[in-house]
């Protein structure tokens, strides 16, 4: 296989995301968590780009990063004692690493041709078709459009995940409402968790 | 350009990438130097509205006094507060700058002059847009400072909501145009969409606003509750630039209205003779500016829960429903993806400017309702205040 600049991009762009995603769970400083979550997946959004789909690249910086990365450190500004955690609560990281091992290779199997080799790539396979970026259509943003309102495309789930959302912000609505409220001693917390 | 790298031996991929390191330079150079400018413009008209005279002892009318500042602010100290947080509070300013001068890679100068005219560059601006609310969070946290921490939850409050309405007007003319590349929408307004969609000019425009944390809605660095809010604890050149990313942030505010909404580089000649398409953009958005400037300088600052109701209960509402409105009329309206001159877009334009009349006499008329209902509200609740007062002064005498 030869560099290309295309494979320069790729790895640079590994290295931030894999690295910063490593660090997001390592770092004491909760705030410096946040941060890092950011260029995660502002090196995410890199390897749309990379896939030649800028319109997801844009979904992701102003979604991901422009609104949840923003409230997720909103609600960590609002946690006491970010910075200094004197030591790492969370004691399962011997069971969080075996099942990170478990999914990468579940992933590794069903993403890459070991489910050729093994014969089961009609049931287990991805069955991805690689396009050169160079051959992806210009206009795939009106098509994406056309496929999320097609009845025989992804209408449905479309509008599942709306309907979703929507009985998301109803709920979070009522639960920070001054009637839903009563009792004077409710915890303060109830409307955050929304 | 490319052509003449390679004639003095350049191979074909190199020459390209020098021409784009020198669009680059060129890009960011003006913006940063029009800066200068555009300071000097700000302070002469903001001077006026407030019955002064501004900048005028260095060089003719001030003209130089933004370069003195600059070298000055150059020159000065770097103080840094050792309880900062080292990384995201060197950061900060430099996000706030870059997020502004990234805008300034898709914006069409003139029908021929475009640093990258992507295919979903509206979607871009709001994209890198939102990294500058990034960097206020950043620097309000990391200054470790009470009015700087303050700031920076009014920022999310305020940025985050007000990108809504944003968003959603800038549906509007990415809808008009059936693009999401500003220079398709610039060619696409062949009568410019301010007379097509006042409504959402007016949305984008005290949206935008917002989004800058100037004018009314400078709740981020009120000086008299937060003394300078999230960029309390900078000094030199990291001031200088929050400093420079605001101005720029409002200037670009003004350059996008005048791409999106007044026509961009289009006038007499524009085609022909391109340079000139750059002098018709530049005067648009200095225009824009303008007002921005006599909005900023006229009304008093908001309060931050009349901010988020107006915003959460009137624009945002105001916003769809004229996003619906006009969507429909569009639909209905015949041969609206064949539109190539200006007789074409007479009709559309027409329609839409009556729609627009309507809602504005209906918000109007809502808007004089709710004030009816809010002072009937606030008079009952005096008299229920008064009673009792009056009843225990009678006791106590």
């Amino acid at each position: 296989m030869d560099i290309t600049a295309e494979a320069i991009v790729f790895l640079l762009l590994s290295v931030l995301t894999l690295g910063s995603a490593l660090l997001v769970v390592t770092t004491r400083n909760l705030f410096h968590a946040a941060l890092y979550l950011m260029l995660a997946l502002f090196g995410v959004a890199g390897f749309f780009v990379l896939l030649a789909a800028p319109f997801l690249a844009g979904f992701q910086v102003v979604v991901y990063i422009g609104a949840i990365a923003v409230l997720i450190i909103l609600a960590v500004m609002l946690t006491p004692s970010v910075t200094r955690l004197p030591r790492i609560y969370n004691a399962q990281w011997a069971v969080n690493l075996a099942l990170a091992v478990v999914f990468f290779l579940l992933l590794f199997s069903v993403l890459t041709p070991v489910v050729d080799d093994l014969g089961i790539s009609g049931t287990w396979g991805a069955n991805f078709t690689q396009n050169s970026p160079a051959d992806v259509p210009a206009s795939s943003v009106s098509d994406l459009g056309e496929a999320l309102v097609d009845p025989q495309q992804y209408m449905l789930p479309f509008e599942l995940a709306s309907v979703l959302l929507m009985g998301a912000l109803i709920g979070a609505a009522l639960l920070v409402s001054p009637t839903a409220r009563d009792d004077e001693d409710a915890p303060h917390e109830s409307g955050q968790g929304a | 350009m490319t052509g003449f790298l390679q004639d003095i031996g350049l191979s074909y991929e190199l020459a390209v990438l020098v021409a784009k390191a020198l669009g680059v330079a060129v890009v960011g150079a003006f913006g940063l130097l029009w800066t200068l400018l555009g300071i000097w413009i700000e302070r002469k008209v903001a001077a006026r509205f407030q019955d002064r005279v501004g900048p005028n002892r260095v060089g003719p009318f001030g003209l130089l006094q933004s370069i003195a500042d600059a070298v000055k602010i150059i020159l000065k100290e770097d103080i840094m507060n050792r309880h900062v947080d080292r990384w995201p509070y060197n950061l900060a300013p430099i996000l706030s700058t870059l997020s502004v001068m990234l805008i300034w890679a898709v914006i069409p100068f003139t029908a021929a002059w475009v640093g990258a005219d992507l295919n979903v560059g509206v979607l871009y601006l709001v994209a890198v847009g939102s990294l500058g609310t990034v960097a206020v969070i950043m620097a309000g946290w990391s200054s470790n400072n009470k009015y700087a921490l303050i700031s920076a939850f009014r920022a999310v409050a305020q940025l985050i909501s007000y990108e809504v309405p944003m968003v959603i007007s800038l549906l509007v003319p990415v809808m008009l145009a059936g693009s999401l590349s500003v220079q398709a929408i610039v060619k696409s307004q062949h009568i410019a969409y301010l007379f097509a969609v006042p409504m959402t000019v007016l949305i984008f425009l005290i949206s935008g606003q917002a989004e800058n944390g100037r004018g009314p809605f400078d709740l981020l660095e009120a000086e008299s509750e937060i003394v300078a809010g999230f960029h309390i604890e900078y000094s030199g050149m990291k001031f200088g630039m929050f400093y420079v990313g605001e101005f720029l942030h409002a200037f670009t505010l003004s350059v996008l209205t005048a791409l999106l909404f007044l026509g961009g580089w289009q006038g007499p000649l524009a085609e022909k003779i391109i340079p000139l398409g750059f002098v018709y953009l530049l005067l648009k958005s200095v225009f824009v500016y303008f007002v921005l400037i006599w909005v900023r300088m006229t009304l008093p600052r908001v309060r931050i829960d009349h901010l988020l109701n107006f915003n959460w209960k009137f624009l945002v509402p105001l916003s769809l429903i004229n996003l619906l409105v006009v969507a429909f009329l569009w639909k209905l309206m015949p041969d609206t993806d064949q539109i190539n001159s200006f007789a074409d877009a007479l009709g559309p334009t027409l329609v839409l400017f009556l729609a627009n009349v309507v809602m504005f006499a209906g918000v109007a008329w809502w808007l004089r309702e709710w004030a009816r209902r809010d002072r009937e509200h606030i008079e009952a609740r005096r008299a229920v205040v008064a009673e009792p007062a009056e009843a225990t002064a009678a006791a106590g005498d």
